[in-house]
């Protein structure tokens, strides 16, 4: 053991090394080619891409193809990276991070994309069961992996998207899944009761059962007992996915102003100097609602990354993108939602060879919203476009719009400029 | 950087782009074939191909990737399976898992799944194909509705 | 009546290994000829209703269909022949006059086939173009007898307005209503790129083409349709329509269907009336109103632009022509009974006029015999299909010729000969939007300068061939022709030798 610290510089430290911290390492690097960065994560692997463990069990990826970026990616942006080794403390005052082996790194700017942790509510007797697992992380998947067995029963807390995409990883190496939520539906936080429905009704197709409106009072090691049916439900292995928690507390500690996740500007500027922060840790704008929230999702990750990395070299970026968006996806039945869900809702449903499709728009001050897509999900972008855009929709076909998402719903001069040349949109650009 | 635009007035609606695109990323073109390459590549099936038309009455145009210069369908990418090369907008179907992010993000409505669903797929400007050359579905285009123009 | 049921001229040959249901073949075509057959799940095609313009067999990506001719005959014999005997049913039916598209079909001396280009050999060298000059600049209009200069040098004679051309080929009158805006367009720009001009027709000139003025002619014929001053003053020349080669001695007539939006206002009629040219000009019936006419254009354009007269080419063309070049006209324009056109009857197409070589030869002989030759010049027309039907309409004594068959070929069209219809399906001979769009001047202008830069290579290759590097010394250099397989007759009005003498 060194008696001595050791001690890092660099002009720009990035904490994480997921999503938040490669967009910023990319934006970094399209403003200054040279400068050196050093990159700090907990984690010892090589980026990796979180969402994609779900599809590691279900055997669409492996390691090597789910890693985020590239082998060289590291040698090709000039990163030095200290993996496996967590940030502590940060002291935004003297530019400095110590590290959990004591040792310090100065900065001159600093990301921190520190992520988000799994909430596990407390619950009595969650210590007697063995065979208990979250579901977040490269670590989690590979325990749960070695855990499961075509003899296993598993229940998982959370029929979230954390909870259904696990199940639909492991649903066909075990034997039975069974789903309890507190919520009365399934994806509760994306879906209205219909959408939820279907997408329910579909996996109970699947073979999997769920325990809605329910959630378990007490644990005792194979057996967990439901809160209101009062129902003992046998599992062997047990996946608790009710939710995530911004990791706050490096950043809060050190004085940053903080919500329920820190707060950033639209520069991705934290309140503290030469701070700045991207990810499921922030609470950034919604460009819909024009609230401050969380949005936990990888591309609005990557996206503060890449703001925060373009302003930390110097560039004026603002991210003003930041937007509820999700699709998520079971065995081919895809649902895709964006925006907020106000104003009128507009639904449509379908049946194809009894593959049900769900669709609703919602449209509030002649603007599209938000909204959800079940079954049919072609060309959604289109939709999501209108939602970030705000383009008001009397400037449209919007008749046709409803049938499907088509670029012929808008005016052929706004087509001209979309298919004829470069999109304005497209050409903002950087601002040196 | 060459780049497909289109020219709406002209496009007829022939979907021959479409057909063209479908044999091109086949695989199975075979120089000198005189066209029952095609024949073989596509009969009987049902075509799945990158660029597509959308028509309605008398009015026609080709959609097909804009290889934007920020491509929010490779900030989004949850696999890092999209990235640009010398400004074209590539999917690694290796790595794709199939998620649909691209989908729901593309403005253009531009990236649609590969046959079978379980990856992604859009227009490369034929780049694996033709090193560069004019991509299929322009050269097939008999009204220069669509071009490889630098612009 | 079963007698009016004919059994498809063409006959849609489908190779079902190459065919992949794409169905371009079905939105292409206009007549409605192939569908989808859903029970069998292949492509059909309904023969009867196919004319043979092959926009679907350029189209087909497998290569999978190809138009023959149907074997169906009746038992015909050399006096009556299919042809025949069907517009007997036809006119049986109908009691209508027959109209057909295009030029005339019937199967007449072509002379341009029966004339051989002389070339040099040790004693007069040949020359080649690609390294040394050519000239292909020609000049129409009148040319002063002799040129007088001052004592200073400089020329004094009064100088007629003369229109300048890079080569000798310009493309012939085709209206605004028979052909799209976009073929028009496209001649327009292909004139201009190229040094030369295209010709409006009787219809008029859209306001769009009026920037391309200077590379225009401005017909003015008997239905005087959109003209004006402005109109008159638009173009580099005006050229006064009596006759046309396709169809002598009659008018024209569009219909009041095809008078819509655009067409309507440049005719200057109102919508969906007829447009009918009379077949003379109602204030022409001898050379001195001709002259009249001639003037009062001059007049309203200060003077400043040529005259055309442009005649059809009938039995006693070279007296008109004599009688035209005194009547002030600068250029005289002689069409050939194989010219083109948008709608003509059958009967007059086919047996009305004389071909265009016999009638530019006597003309050439009669102003030159008249001591009139420098005050007009002559373009020819009335198919001229190459390089070296130019060269040879040059040797024959023509200044320029003009090209509209040539030019719509080069555009795309494939010669179905169904202009009438109005469902031209390579847009062309057609007003219906979805149709018009087919045809981009982009592609087709390009082609239209392609055409005459390919010619305009072979023409300076003939040229040199034979000696001679300018244009000027070709002209009515019949020396340079001999005839082969024609009679002393026929050799004697083209003014040439036979092949050996």
């Amino acid at each position: 053991m060194n008696k001595k610290a050791k001690e890092y510089s660099a002009k720009y430290v990035v904490i994480g090394n997921s999503a938040g911290a490669v967009g910023c390492v990319e934006g970094i690097r399209r403003a200054d080619p040279e400068n050196e960065i050093l990159l700090i994560a907990a984690e010892p692997y090589h980026t990796y891409s979180r969402p994609l463990i779900s599809y590691l069990l279900l055997g669409r990826t492996d390691e090597q193809r789910m890693k985020y970026r590239p082998d060289d990616f590291y040698t090709t942006n000039k990163v030095q990276t200290l993996l496996g080794t967590a940030a502590v403390e940060l002291d935004a005052d003297n530019h400095q991070v110590r590290l959990a082996d004591g040792a310090v790194v100065n900065y001159e700017k600093l990301l921190a994309a520190c992520g988000s942790v799994p909430f596990v509510p407390p619950t009595k007797g969650l210590d007697t069961v063995e065979k208990r697992f979250t579901f977040m992380s490269l670590d989690d998947a590979k325990a749960l992996a070695a855990a499961i067995t075509p003899e296993s029963r598993v229940l998982v807390v959370g029929a979230g998207l954390i909870g259904l995409k696990c199940v639909e990883g492991i649903a066909e190496r075990v034997k039975q899944v069974t789903v309890i939520d507190l919520a009365d539906r399934v994806l509760s936080s994306i879906l209205n009761a219909e959408a939820a429905g279907v997408v329910q009704r579909y996996l109970e197709s699947r073979g999997i059962k769920f325990v809605l409106g329910d959630c378990v009072a007490e644990f005792a090691q194979n057996t967990a007992l439901l809160q209101n049916s009062g129902q003992k439900l046998e599992f062997d292995v047990l996946v608790m996915a009710v939710g995530v928690r911004p990791k706050t507390a490096l950043l809060t500690a050190a004085g940053a102003a903080a919500d329920r996740g820190v707060l950033v500007d639209e520069h991705c500027r934290t309140s503290l100097a030469d701070v700045y922060a991207a990810g499921d840790c922030t609470q950034g704008y919604d460009v819909v609602s024009g609230e401050q929230r969380i949005l936990a999702l990888l591309p609005n990750a990557y996206m503060q990354g890449e703001c925060a990395g373009l302003n930390m070299a110097g560039r004026e970026r603002e991210y003003l993108d930041g937007l509820a968006l999700n699709s998520i996806g079971f065995w081919g039945k895809h649902i895709m939602s964006a925006g907020v869900y106000q104003g009128e809702a507009l639904v449509q449903t379908g049946n194809v060879d009894g593959d049900e499709t769900y669709k609703c728009l919602f449209v509030q001050d002649g603007r599209l919203m938000g909204y959800i897509l079940v079954g049919d999900v072609a060309r959604a972008g289109i939709y999501t476009n209108l939602v970030h855009s705000r383009q008001p929709l009397s400037e449209l076909d919007w008749q046709l719009l409803q049938v499907k998402p088509q670029l012929m719903a808008f005016s052929q001069a706004e087509r001209q400029q979309k298919l004829g040349s470069l999109p304005a949109a497209d050409k903002k650009g950087d601002r040196a | 950087m060459k780049r497909v635009y289109v020219q709406e007035e002209w496009c007829l609606g022939c979907h021959l782009c479409e057909y063209a695109c479908a044999f091109a990323n086949s695989g199975q073109e075979k120089p000198g074939a005189g066209g029952l390459d095609m024949s073989r590549a596509l009969k009987g099936r049902k075509i799945n191909p990158r660029i597509k038309i959308e028509e309605n009455s008398n009015r026609s145009f080709a959609v097909s990737c804009r290889h934007c210069e920020e491509p929010v369908c490779q900030k989004s990418c949850i696999a890092g399976a999209i990235s640009v090369k010398d400004g074209v907008v590539h999917i690694d179907q290796n790595k794709c898992v199939g998620c649909y992010t691209c989908v729901l993000v593309c403005p253009y409505g531009a990236v649609m799944p590969a046959e079978g669903g379980q990856v992604m797929q859009k227009c490369e400007l034929c780049t694996e194909r033709l090193n560069g050359g004019t991509p299929a579905c322009v050269a097939a285009c008999p009204n220069r509705a669509i071009v490889f123009e630098e612009r | 009546m079963a007698v009016d049921f004919f059994y498809p001229e063409y006959e849609i040959v489908r190779d079902q290994n190459r065919c992949i249901n794409c169905r371009v073949c079905e939105r292409q075509c206009a007549n409605k000829v192939h569908a989808l057959d859903e029970a069998s799940g292949k492509m059909c095609s309904d023969d009867s209703k196919c004319v043979n313009c092959h926009r679907c067999v350029s189209m087909c990506p497998t290569r999978a269909l190809k138009i023959v001719k149907s074997g169906n005959t009746f038992k015909t014999n050399s006096n009556w022949t299919n042809d025949y005997m069907k517009e007997i049913y036809r006119q049986a039916n109908s009691g209508g006059v027959l109209l057909s598209s295009m030029g005339n079909p019937a199967d007449f001396p072509v002379y341009w086939d029966k004339i051989l280009i002389n070339a040099s050999q040790v004693t007069n060298p040949s020359i080649d173009p690609l390294r040394e000059p050519m000239e292909t600049r020609t000049f129409l209009g009148k040319k002063p007898e002799k040129i007088e200069r001052d004592t200073e040098g400089n020329i004094i004679t009064k100088m007629e307005p003369n229109l300048e051309l890079a080569l000798p080929v310009l493309f012939g009158g085709m209206s605004y209503g028979a052909i799209s805006y976009n073929a028009h367009a496209s001649l327009a720009q292909a004139a201009k790129a190229c040094g030369t001009f295209y010709n409006t027709g009787e219809g008029g000139l859209h306001k769009d083409f009026y920037k391309y003025g200077a590379n225009t002619i401005v017909q003015v014929a008997s239905g005087r349709f959109g003209v004006y001053k402005d109109y008159l003053n638009a173009g580099a020349a005006i050229e006064i329509k009596i006759g046309q080669g396709a169809k002598p001695g009659i008018g024209g007539h569009l219909p009041g269907l095809k008078i819509v939006g655009d067409i309507s206002q440049t005719r200057m009629i109102p919508q969906g009336t007829d447009a009918i040219s009379p077949a003379p000009h109602h204030d022409i019936y001898s050379i001195e109103d001709l002259h009249q006419l001639v003037y009062s254009l001059k007049e309203a354009t200060d003077y400043q632009k040529p005259v055309i007269v442009k005649i059809a080419a009938v039995h006693n063309v070279a007296a008109i022509a004599s009688g035209v070049a005194r009547s002030g006209a600068d250029i005289i324009a002689i069409d050939g009974f194989r010219g083109g056109t948008g709608a003509a009857p059958t009967r007059i197409r086919d047996n009305v006029g004389i071909p265009i070589e016999l009638a530019l030869a006597s003309v050439d002989q009669r102003l030159r015999e008249e001591g009139i030759r420098g005050n007009i010049s002559v373009i020819c027309g009335g198919s001229i299909r190459n390089s070296t039907d130019v060269v040879k309409a040059v040797a024959l004594g023509a200044d320029a010729v003009y090209i509209a068959t040539a030019a719509l070929l080069a555009m795309g069209c494939h010669l179905c000969r169904s202009c009438h219809t109005g469902n031209c399906n390579w847009g062309i001979a057609t007003q219906k939007p979805e149709l018009v769009k087919r045809l981009n001047p982009e592609i087709a202008t390009q082609r239209l300068i392609n055409l005459l830069h390919a010619w305009e290579h072979e023409i300076t290759e003939i040229m040199g061939g034979m000696g001679i590097n300018s244009i000027e010394a070709l002209r009515g250099n019949r020396l340079m022709l001999r005839g082969i397989g024609l009679t002393e007759k026929e050799l004697s009005i083209l003014g040439i030798k036979h092949a050996g003498e």
